[in-house]
């Protein structure tokens, strides 16, 4: 057996990309979402910590402050580390009050949220967040 | 039988902005996590929440894996008259399960 080949061959495991998402599906991911409208900075509120201890459950709260309640249609909530990009869709209905809703989700590592608002008229707004997770969601 | 923990006020004045907290005991197992014999384990994730206010929708939520485990969330609705929250969640392998309210407005 030839040192060259096997040697190349390991490298080339170690290049192998994990078993996570990146920029580019969260910006599918996205686009599925916004059906391929523009992505604009404001409107839309990210909350989380910026320090994450726990990445197994980390409170987010997405809301967009504002704008009147029936201005938002859909919120939704993407990531870039994660396996999946996904992380939640929200639906407003017409008995919702204020476009707003927290909940609980899991960080596998340091990484950038993205939270993306459609409103009514179709535009497209979201809000980065670059958050630290010292311990991971276990993904293994 | 999942558990719930479902925080809704009983009463509310027509008009105001209730905040609904529900939580759904479920381990929404993410099908990345290796298991004890080297396996990966099933997916088991609560897909699709709807809560709707006398039939009709506040909120419908789509989630995923990245959803902690016991999902929980916090969003309002508008008290417009009296009647029932229903809260339905639906997930992998069939399941699914629903929860009632009642609300009075005065």
């Amino acid at each position: 057996m030839k040192r060259r080949p096997v040697l190349l061959t390991a490298a080339g495991v170690a290049l192998l990309p994990p078993a996570r998402a990146t920029p580019e599906a969260m910006a599918s991911a996205i686009r599925s979402f916004t059906g391929g409208a523009p992505l604009r900075e404001g409107k839309v509120q990210l909350d989380v910590a910026p320090l994450v201890d726990n990445g197994n459950t980390v409170p987010v709260t997405l809301s967009v402050p504002g704008a009147p309640p029936a201005e938002v249609a859909a919120l939704a909530l993407f990531n870039e580390r994660n396996p999946l990009s996904d992380v939640l869709r929200v639906d407003f209905g017409p008995r919702a009050a204020a476009r707003s809703v927290s909940t609980r989700i899991r960080l596998a590592t340091s990484q950038q949220l993205v939270a993306v608002a459609r409103l009514a008229d179709g535009s497209c707004w979201s809000q980065r967040v670059e958050v630290v997770v010292t311990l991971a969601a276990c993904i293994e | 039988m999942a558990r719930t923990l479902i925080t809704a006020p009983s009463s509310a004045r027509r008009g105001e902005a209730i905040t609904l907290r529900v939580l759904l005991q479920h381990p929404m197992e993410s099908g990345f996590r290796v298991g004890a014999d080297g396996r990966l384990l099933a997916r088991d994730i609560v897909r699709r929440f709807s809560c709707s206010y006398n039939g009709e929708r506040v909120v419908a939520v789509e989630l995923f894996p990245a959803v902690a485990a016991n999902p929980y969330l916090e969003f309002s609705a508008l008290a417009l008259d009296s009647g029932t929250l229903d809260f339905v969640w639906e997930g992998d392998h069939g399941f699914q399960h629903r929860e009632q309210r009642t609300i009075s407005v005065t």
